[in-house]
């Protein structure tokens, strides 16, 4: 039973689900995007941190979905769905991928932010998970947190105070 | 890879024997720029989550003035130094001997952040030149950038390398004290980052391979 003080902390390169009352959060996204799927409905909503834009790059055994876009939003669609979902009723937002640092440097590996986000709306149009709304880009950190008392991400940042979207 | 990631009680020594040269290094500069006695302590080594590391730092939303440089050459990696935003204001204000600058809340002046962004360049420069000489490799750092930001939005610039290839961060980190006074105390951490290819070729340069 969830209380309706219940606050589920998202890591990095994590996932966590919200039923019903109580809050959803991930902490200091910079270049990571934050990606909130929701069914309003029944009240569930999914929140992945995700570091990376694809999951082909990986070489080892244990793959983490929650770590790439491709295969972390998809993870959390099969939770959401596992848990009384309806696929027709689902929609996103997404917050984060920031670039932290300006080097003079092209240095691709620092483009991550914005390969992130891209990559993050391309899985969710293939998916035909509408992207209601979103705060990417940019040079600031943030911290996002979501109810369904308002149905609204909320993005704390350092430098630029709180937005709702 | 994980097999990349476990380290024997030597390399681990090499590691920290790493931090130590370097960080004694940035602290000289760092106590002849402030002219006065700087302490470090001895580095450690750690092999963690990407949230231990955040968690370890203060927490992912905690905030930090942080400088951040690239390293490239014959390794690759990333390099930090941060400190508390009041205590980044403190040693600023020390060095320019302008009281008004600070890095509480933004505007921050462009003078106040390129003085703080000359420091990181002069810390990090002599850690890392320190870190050539030993090793005889070619160690690039970048043009340093400076951010003043929430710990997990910072530090997660240094673990896009190792993210592809590990759950966990490896970092050496060393920690300096400035106790100019008793209620004038600086805490500034440097992390060192390799990328996962790296290791081997510092291990191998030190005559000591895996």
């Amino acid at each position: 039973m969830e209380t309706a003080g219940e606050i589920v902390k998202v890591g990095i390169a994590d996932i966590g689900i919200l039923k019903g009352p109580g809050k959803i959060r991930t902490s200091g996204l910079g270049s990571c995007v934050g990606v909130l799927i929701y069914d309003l409905r029944e009240q569930l909503a999914a929140l992945v941190h995700i570091m990376l834009p694809d999951s082909s790059s990986f070489r080892g055994d244990n793959l983490n979905r929650a770590k790439y876009a491709d295969t972390g939003i998809r993870e959390a669609i099969t939770l959401l769905k596992q848990n009384g979902a309806r696929s027709h009723y689902l929609k996103a937002k997404i917050a984060g991928g920031a670039q932290m640092f300006q080097l003079s440097a092209a240095q691709d590996m620092m483009r991550i932010g914005p390969r992130n986000i891209e990559a993050v709306k391309q899985v969710l149009s293939s998916l035909r998970i509408p992207l209601i709304s979103e705060e990417v880009g940019g040079s600031n950190g943030r911290t996002i947190e979501f109810s369904f008392v308002t149905g609204m991400l909320t993005i704390r940042t350092v430098n630029e105070g709180i937005k709702e979207i | 890879m994980n097999d990349s990631f476990s380290f024997s009680s030597l390399h681990l020594d090499i590691l920290k024997e790493i931090g130590n040269i370097g960080s004694g290094n940035a602290t000289t500069s760092l106590s002849a720029l402030l002219n006065r006695k700087i302490q470090m302590k001895v580095p450690e080594v750690n092999i963690v989550s990407f949230d231990e590391m955040m968690d370890m730092t203060g927490g992912p939303e905690k905030e930090i003035a942080s400088i951040f440089v690239k390293i490239q050459g014959d390794i690759s990696g990333s390099m930090f130094f941060v400190l508390p935003p009041h205590e980044a204001s403190m040693l600023i204000r020390e060095m320019t001997g302008n009281d008004d600058f600070h890095f509480q809340s933004p505007p921050y002046s462009d003078l106040a952040v390129s003085a703080y962004v000359e420091l990181g360049n002069i810390l990090c420069g002599s850690y890392l030149s320190a870190l050539s000489d030993m090793t005889n490799l070619n160690i690039q750092p970048s043009v340093p950038s400076a951010a003043f930001d929430m710990v997990g939005a910072i530090l997660t610039a240094g673990l896009v390398e190792i993210s592809q290839v590990a759950d966990q961060a490896i970092f050496i980190e060393t920690l300096l004290l400035d106790e100019k006074d008793q209620y004038d105390q600086m805490k500034g951490q440097f992390f060192l980052l390799p990328d996962p290819n790296s290791f081997d070729k510092i291990f191998n340069a030190l005559g000591a391979p895996r």
